[in-house]
């Protein structure tokens, strides 16, 4: 017997959405049995993790906490991803970007008591600025020196890493702590809460501006690359170079754009994280939010829109890790929705063929 | 692997050399293409047998089913005097018949000696290296060839890989060694090098078939000759101690009538392309075109006759953008040498190019985004920073229906339209720029009788509207029927140019494959 894939010729459209479904529906079937083999109960669990997620507005809240950088780290591979350019950086540029945030506020650059109207631009500009710089790294990297940029973003993680180790445990460190001291109020992203006063029903909410970034930049990537002509050019790229350069497309140029406007994304995000939610930079600031958004932007098919729905599922999944004991749980199903994704991918491009016997079947005459 | 060491005919009946292979009445068809009308071939015993015709005549199609890598349709092979059905390359080999192909199949980072053994089943689990190794040597030395066995594939030149090809192939016990135009990646000396190792070869009585399409390598090295065109034999087993260049130029271009095209007289307008004094390196780092200089007029229909890799496509990169090079290129006036592609687009130059699935269309997005994949830049398809997608798919309704694009929708994907399909979208797409230059390499490659008369008759309307066409083709035929002008292209290098009327074809064949260096003036 022998299992042969055949390339489809023509997939429908509905088999990829059907497979991606499909894909979630059996990591949460295998997980289960994992589930169970610690001895738990996985329809238990699942409940669980569903009410602890999306059980009511406050946690709704905290789950569109844990998905807001999600999305724009999404945002951040789905973009770059739709070029083929494999952007594993997001994890390091958020950090950087984070930290660029950070530096407005604890540089003394601003004076004291400067309104939130300063502190807030000033510091998306600092965090997208940074990010877009460790963005700019490979892309200068992979466009003039050919350097594969899969390595090298994923090295610069560990870079990123060490570089806001080295600010939160020394010159930033508050009395010893691998943390920073907490940020005036004006450096706040303003929260649902902050508005109790007004809307009574807003107390206790955690959402942030950020989701808003996240929202606008889902929408101005979608233009970008469903109705501009640089987002032509990118999709050009992604599926022939070849037919990119013939048509006169500066692929260099691309490369680096996309990588710098990539790297903002993320950086962002990270922005968005010490601004809205911690308040602080700290050591692991982020529980790994730019390589889980490269699941999300596959996921999501490298659609905007779809990032968004993709980005708010795992951020449950994030939330719900604080709950279920064990707690690896989560980013076990995590892993296994990339794994099954990947089958589904395969599935949908290729048709297997299993054939019995070994004599092909002897033509007569 | 058995069958290798019981060699038969080491008793050969007296009076008779037993046939090495002998193939009667191969017939074998691909979609819409009869590659192999009725071919009859034999190889001899110890001899260098050459196959000689041009691109797409049936010469690798007939050797890869004697290699076991296509089943006939019909007809029957026999190897040294039995009957054979091979159902793969390892039944091939297992003959003793082994085939080099034109590309290499070796892991860059193994060492010639793993690349050797790979695959084989012996031996069976650890790899005797230094043994493996000596043997290795003992047989490249046997047929002078110089091979380090343990230098890994990537730090050797393509002769050197070319060696381990074939020392692959007699490591396997082949005594009949098929060569898909083995020269074609060679440097001359290199060359020269391959031939002592194939006199060699058939000095021990191994025989060797040699693909090609160059006369003067053909008559240097073979024993025999058989010459194909367009699927069928025209001269089989012609010893070529008595044969001329010129004989096997025309039984390999031959002349047939294409369809009849209406052509208005040749009214040459001002210079539109002008290309001086132009050199360029191939893909490899060698010498692809030297010091060639042509122009084309408004109106007019230059031809590049040439064998494939000769530069032809080379030049065509050149004058679009897509290679560096040295010297002149000037489209109305304007240098263009050197620019981006962009800018060659821009001075409004299009081109149909030789790869039409992955340079000449992008697969897997929409007949609208491919169809617009040269205006995307301007109005109205432009919008500022944005792209107006009604107009866009407007102008792709309106061109799928005036060029004949069959497909389901024009949010198709390209890659699943049939070859004269995407042809047509090409030329759609090429022409609807109004250009004031089209390239236009192999326009008609691969496509039916009915595709190519679609083509040819776009071509001919865009001169009559004042356009200048460079003509790029392998189809001699084609390049007869349209061209106001040929150039010949040889070694990079133009080797004549003749006006349409005085064209001949068995001169413009000799040019085409290097025959006429050496030729007495007439």
């Amino acid at each position: 017997m022998t299992i042969r894939l055949e390339p489809r010729v023509a997939a429908p459209r509905w088999l990829s959405t059907v497979a991606t479904i499909g894909a979630v529906a059996v990591a949460l079937v295998l997980s289960g049995a994992m589930i169970a083999f610690v001895g738990g109960d996985p329809i238990r669990s699942y409940l669980h993790i569903l009410s602890a997620s999306f059980g009511s507005i406050g946690v709704l809240s905290d789950t569109l906490v844990k998905a807001t950088p999600l999305i724009l780290t999404g945002l951040a591979c789905a973009l770059a991803f739709r070029m083929r350019l494999w952007n594993i950086g997001a994890e390091g540029q958020f950090l950087l970007g984070a930290w660029g945030a950070s530096a407005v506020v604890l540089s003394g650059f601003l004076p004291a008591g400067a309104p939130a109207i300063v502190y807030i631009p000033l510091m998306m500009v600092a965090g997208m600025a940074t990010g877009a710089v460790w963005g700019l790294v490979p892309g200068i990297l992979r466009a003039r020196l050919g350097v594969n940029e899969i390595i090298s973003t994923l090295m610069l993680n560990y870079v990123a890493l060490f570089w806001v180790q080295f600010w939160v445990f020394g010159p930033w460190s508050e009395s010893g702590f691998q943390q920073t001291k907490s940020f005036p109020r004006e450096a706040w992203l303003p929260r649902l809460s902050d508005f109790s006063g007004i809307v009574p029903a807003f107390g206790g909410l955690t959402v942030h501006l950020g989701l808003v970034f996240g929202l606008i930049a889902a929408g101005i990537v979608w233009l970008i690359l469903e109705r501009s002509r640089w987002g032509y050019e990118i999709r050009l790229i992604g599926d022939s170079p070849r037919a990119a350069r013939y048509a006169g497309v500066d692929i260099a140029r691309n490369l680096i754009v996309v990588f710098a406007v990539s790297g903002a994304l993320a950086g962002l995000a990270g922005m968005s994280e010490v601004a809205g939610s911690v308040h602080r930079l700290q050591d692991r600031i982020s529980p790994g939010y730019g390589f889980t958004a490269i699941i999300i932007a596959y996921l999501a098919k490298f659609h905007p829109g779809r990032v968004i729905v993709a980005a708010i599922l795992f951020g449950a999944l994030i939330l719900a890790g604080r709950e279920i004991q064990p707690s690896g749980i989560p980013a076990m199903i995590q892993g296994i929705i990339l794994f099954a994704l990947i089958v589904a991918d395969t599935l949908v491009r290729y048709r297997v063929r299993i054939e019995r016997g070994v004599a092909p079947p002897v033509a007569s005459g | 692997m058995t069958e290798v060491s019981t060699a038969p005919g080491t008793n050969p009946p007296p009076g008779a050399t037993p046939l090495a292979v002998e193939a009667r009445g191969i017939v074998k068809t691909f979609p819409g293409v009869l590659a192999n009308d009725h071919v009859d071939f034999d190889l001899r015993r110890g001899e260098v047998h050459a196959l000689l015709g041009e691109n797409g005549a049936g010469k690798s199609t007939l050797m890869n089913i004697l290699a076991g890598l296509y089943r006939p349709d019909a007809g029957e092979i026999q190897v040294e005097g039995s009957p054979v059905a091979f159902s793969s390359p390892r039944d091939a080999i297992a003959a003793g018949l082994g085939m080099v192909h034109q590309h290499f199949t070796l892991v860059p980072s193994q060492t010639v000696t793993e690349n050797i053994l790979l695959g084989l089943d012996r031996p069976r689990f650890l790899l005797h290296e230094r043994q493996s190794e000596a043997e290795v040597t003992a047989l490249a030395e046997r047929f002078g060839m110089r091979v380090a066995p343990r230098a890994r594939i990537w730090q050797l030149s393509v002769g050197e890989q070319q060696r381990v090809e074939i020392l692959k192939m007699l490591y396997r016990g082949a005594r009949i060694l098929i060569m898909d135009e083995p020269t074609a990646v060679l440097a001359p000396q290199e060359a020269d090098d391959l031939f002592a190792t194939l006199r060699s070869m058939t000095g021990e009585g191994r025989s060797v078939v040699f693909i090609s399409h160059k006369l003067g390598e053909v008559l240097a090295i073979a024993d025999r000759v058989t010459v194909m065109r367009r699927g069928v034999v025209t001269a089989a087993g012609l010893p070529t101690a008595g044969a001329t260049k010129a004989d096997l130029a025309r039984l390999m271009v031959g002349r047939s009538v294409l369809e009849t095209l209406d052509r208005t007289p040749f009214q040459p307008g001002r210079v539109v392309l002008a290309v001086a004094g132009v050199s360029a390196i191939n893909d490899r780092g060698l010498p692809a075109l030297r010091d060639v200089s042509l122009d084309v007029r408004a109106g007019e229909i230059v031809g590049i006759a040439a064998v494939a890799g000769n530069g032809q496509s080379e030049l065509a990169e050149v004058i679009t953008g897509l290679r560096p090079c040295e010297g002149s290129v000037s489209v109305v006036g304007e240098e263009v040498a050197n620019a981006s592609a962009g800018a060659v687009i821009a001075q409004g130059v299009a081109h149909i190019p030789e790869d039409r699935s992955t340079v000449g269309s992008a697969p897997n997005l929409s007949l609208t985004d491919n169809l617009i994949m040269k205006r995307y830049r301007e109005a109205p398809v432009a919008r500022g920073w944005l792209m107006d997608e009604a107009t866009a798919r407007t102008i792709a309704t309106n061109l799928k229906e005036s060029y004949s694009i069959s497909a389901p929708s024009i949010d198709t994907q390209a890659r699943l339209l049939s070859g004269g399909n995407l042809q047509r979208l090409i030329l759609a797409r090429e022409i609807e720029t109004k250009p004031g230059l089209l390239i236009a390499v192999q326009p008609t490659r691969g496509l039916d009788v009915g595709a190519i008369e679609s083509v040819h008759r776009l071509l001919l309307a865009l001169r009559q509207n004042g356009t200048a066409i460079l003509l790029i083709s392998e189809e001699l035929d084609e390049i007869l029927a349209l061209s106001d002008r040929i150039d010949v292209l040889y070694e990079g290098e133009v080797v004549g140019t003749f006006p349409a009327a005085q064209a001949e074809v068995g001169r413009i064949g000799l040019l085409m494959t290097g025959g006429a260096d050496d030729e007495p003036p007439p």
